[in-house]
C-alpha cells in the first residue's frame, strides 16, 4: 500500500531522514518506534505532503505521491492525525468532524457524512456528547479522539498517526489503542509513529526502529519486542534484567 | 429634547452604523481565513463607489454597480494572487503591513485615475430632496437601502459561513492553517476567495452610500478607522458583534452631536477603539473562550 525508497528530507539546509526505505501492506499496523529527534515525525509529514523530500520515492497504492502538497495526499486517501492534535479550536466538535469528510463530500453526500458521524461516535462516545463544545475546550484525550475521528471521515485508506498518545493519561492511551486495534480488526491500514515503544509494539502487526534519520532494525512486534537493544533502548529494560 | 429630534439622531446613527458594520464584516471575512486584517478594505468601498461612477455614464446604475462590483473583487483576487501568495512563511504582521502599503498604492492610483474632484452615484430612488417621513422624522430613500443591503448581506454571510462547505471551509482555515490543508482543503483558494467576498461587499457597499457620503479618492481610509474600530468592538471575526457595534458607534456618534461640538464626532469612535483594547480585547461578542484560542 505504501512504499518508501530512501527518502530523504529535512527542514530547510538541515536534513532529518537520511534515506528511508519501508513500505506498509495493505491491512497491517505498522509502527515506527525511535526516540525524540530520531526523524518519526518528518517521516510522517513528508508522505503527508507537509514537508517536500529531498530526494527519494513515496508510492501509495503503487503511484508516486512525492512531493504532493497535503490537501492533495489526502484525496488519495492517505489521512494523517498530526502531532499535537492541530485539531479547529475555534469550531465544533461536529464541526471539526465534517471538515474530515471534505476530501470525499461528493462522494458521501449528506447523508454519507451523517452516517460517517454516527461511526466516529460509535468509536468515540465522548465526542458524541460533546458535538456542540468548541474544540480547543475539550480535555488532550477527547481532542486525540477528535483528531482521530476527523482523519477517518474521509475513509482513508491508510491512516497515519503522529504519536497519539503524548501527554495524556495511562488510562486514556489505553483506550487510544484500542480503538486502533480495532480499526485494524475492521480492515484498516495504519501507519503508527510512538516513542511509547512499549503502547505500540503491543497492537503492531510490524515494526521500524529509526534513529538519527535510519532504519537500523525492523521486523514483526514479536521480533522487535524480544530484541535486547529495543528492550534496553526503548522499553526501559536494563542490563541486569536482560542478561537473567 | 424633542421626540421627533431623538428619532432623527438615532435613523442617523443607524445609518452610519450599519456602514460601519458593512466595513467591519469586510475585515472580519479576511480575518476569518487568513487571521490578517486587511488594512485596504476600505479602499474597496472607494474602488467600488468611484467605478461605478465611472461606468454609470455608459449603462444603467444596476449594471454599473454590478460590473463595480465584479471589478473590484477581481482587484481583491490580484491583492492576494500578486501580494500575500508570494510572501514566502509569512507572518501575521507581515501580511498585515503588507495591507497597509496596498491601501496606500490603491489610492494614490485612484488619486491619478479620477483626480481629487468629489463625485457620487444619484440616489437610487428619488432625489437629495426627496425624504420619506417616519414617526415625524425624515429620512431619505437612500438610507432605506443602506439598511436593506446591510442586512442582507449581513444575513446571507452568516448562512454562508455556518451551512456551507466553502463557508466552513474559510472558517477551518483560519482555525487552523495546517490542520486544514491535512482535510483537503486548498488554503490557498480560500485565502483567494475571502479577498473576493470582502472586496465585493466592499464595492456594493461604497456604491449603496455614495449618494449619501460622497465618495473621493482617499474616503475609503476614514471608513477604514470606523470599520476597524466597530470590528474590534463587536470581537474580531463575529458578524453580529460588527452588527451590534457598528449600530452603537453610529449611535454614540449622532448623539454626541447633540453635546459635543461637531468636530469631535471622529474623535469619539477612536476614543472608543483605546477604551476597548484596554478593558476587553476580545469584544462585545467576542468570546473571551475563543479568543484565548487564537493566534492574533
Amino acid at each position: 500500500m505504501l512504499r518508501i525508497r530512501n527518502l530523504e528530507s529535512g527542514y530547510g539546509t538541515l536534513r532529518v531522514l537520511k534515506g528511508v526505505s519501508m513500505h506498509v501492506n495493505p491491512g497491517e499496523i505498522v509502527t515506527i518506534i525511535g526516540a525524540n529527534g530520531s526523524g518519526k515525525s518528518t517521516l510522517l509529514a513528508t508522505v503527508s505532503g507537509i514537508l517536500r523530500p529531498a530526494a527519494g520515492e513515496i508510492l501509495f497504492g503503487g503511484d508516486s505521491i512525492s512531493g504532493l502538497p497535503a490537501e492533495k495526499t489526502v484525496h488519495r486517501g492517505c489521512a494523517l492525525v498530526p502531532e499535537g492534535r492541530q485539531i479547529f479550536g475555534t469550531m465544533t466538535v461536529k464541526e471539526n468532524l465534517i471538515l474530515g469528510a471534505y476530501p470525499a463530500r461528493k462522494k458521501l453526500g449528506r447523508d454519507g457524512i451523517k452516517a460517517g458521524l454516527e461511526r466516529i461516535y460509535g468509536y468515540f462516545p465522548k465526542l458524541k456528547e460533546r458535538e456542540g463544545q468548541l474544540g480547543g475546550t475539550l480535555s488532550g484525550g477527547e481532542q486525540q479522539m477528535l483528531a482521530i475521528g476527523r482523519a477517518l471521515m474521509s475513509g482513508p485508506r491508510l491512516l497515519m498517526l503522529d504519536e497519539p498518545s503524548t501527554g495524556l493519561a495511562p488510562i486514556i492511551v489505553k483506550a487510544i489503542f484500542r480503538i486502533i486495534s480495532r480499526l485494524r480488526d475492521e480492515g484498516n491500514t495504519i501507519l503508527l509513529v510512538e516513542q511509547n515503544a512499549r503502547a505500540a509494539l503491543a497492537v503492531a502487526d510490524r515494526g521500524y526502529v529509526i534513529e538519527t534519520g535510519q532504519i537500523i532494525l525492523e521486523g514483526s512486534s514479536g521480533e522487535l519486542l524480544n530484541n535486547n537493544d529495543v528492550q534496553r533502548a526503548y522499553l526501559g529494560k536494563d542490563y541486569k534484567s536482560i542478561s537473567e | 429634547m424633542a421626540f421627533e429630534q431623538v428619532l432623527q439622531y438615532i435613523l442617523s446613527g443607524v445609518t452610519n452604523g450599519s456602514i460601519y458594520a458593512i466595513v467591519a464584516i469586510g475585515f472580519n471575512i479576511v480575518y476569518n481565513t487568513t487571521g490578517i486584517i486587511n488594512f485596504a478594505q476600505g479602499e474597496f468601498l472607494m474602488l467600488g463607489g468611484m467605478t461605478a461612477i465611472s461606468l454609470s455614464q455608459f449603462m444603467p446604475l444596476p449594471l454599473a454597480i454590478l460590473f463595480a462590483v465584479i471589478i473590484t473583487s477581481l482587484a481583491g483576487a490580484m491583492i492576494d494572487f500578486v501580494f500575500i501568495r508570494r510572501l514566502r512563511n509569512p507572518s501575521v504582521l507581515m501580511m498585515i503591513i503588507v495591507t497597509i502599503g496596498l491601501s496606500i498604492v490603491i489610492r494614490e492610483m485612484a488619486l491619478h485615475i479620477w483626480d481629487e474632484k468629489v463625485r457620487s452615484l444619484p440616489y437610487f430612488t428619488g432625489s437629495e430632496v426627496t425624504s420619506i417621513s417616519i414617526l415625524g422624522a425624515y429620512i431619505s430613500p437612500q438610507v432605506l437601502w443602506v439598511l436593506g443591503v446591510c442586512g442582507l448581506m449581513v444575513l446571507l454571510l452568516g448562512l454562508f459561513f455556518r451551512y456551507t462547505a466553502t463557508g466552513r471551509s474559510m472558517r477551518a482555515c483560519s482555525s487552523n492553517k495546517t490542520a486544514a490543508g491535512l482535510c483537503g482543503i486548498n488554503t490557498g483558494n480560500m485565502v483567494t476567495i475571502s479577498f473576493m467576498l470582502s472586496a465585493a461587499m466592499g464595492a456594493l457597499a461604497g456604491c449603496v452610500i455614495s449618494p449619501i457620503t460622497q465618495t473621493q479618492y482617499d474616503s475609503g481610509t476614514s471608513l477604514a478607522i470606523k470599520g476597524f474600530t466597530v470590528a474590534i468592538l463587536g470581537g474580531m471575526g463575529n458578524s453580529t458583534g460588527a452588527v451590534v457595534g457598528g449600530l452603537l458607534i453610529g449611535m454614540l456618534e449622532s448623539f454626541s452631536i447633540s453635546v459635543l461640538p461637531m468636530a469631535y464626532k471622529d474623535a469619539i469612535s477612536l476614543a472608543i477603539l483605546i477604551l476597548i483594547l484596554f478593558i476587553r480585547p476580545s469584544g462585545l461578542f467576542g468570546s473571551r473562550e475563543e479568543s484565548a484560542l487564537k493566534e492574533f
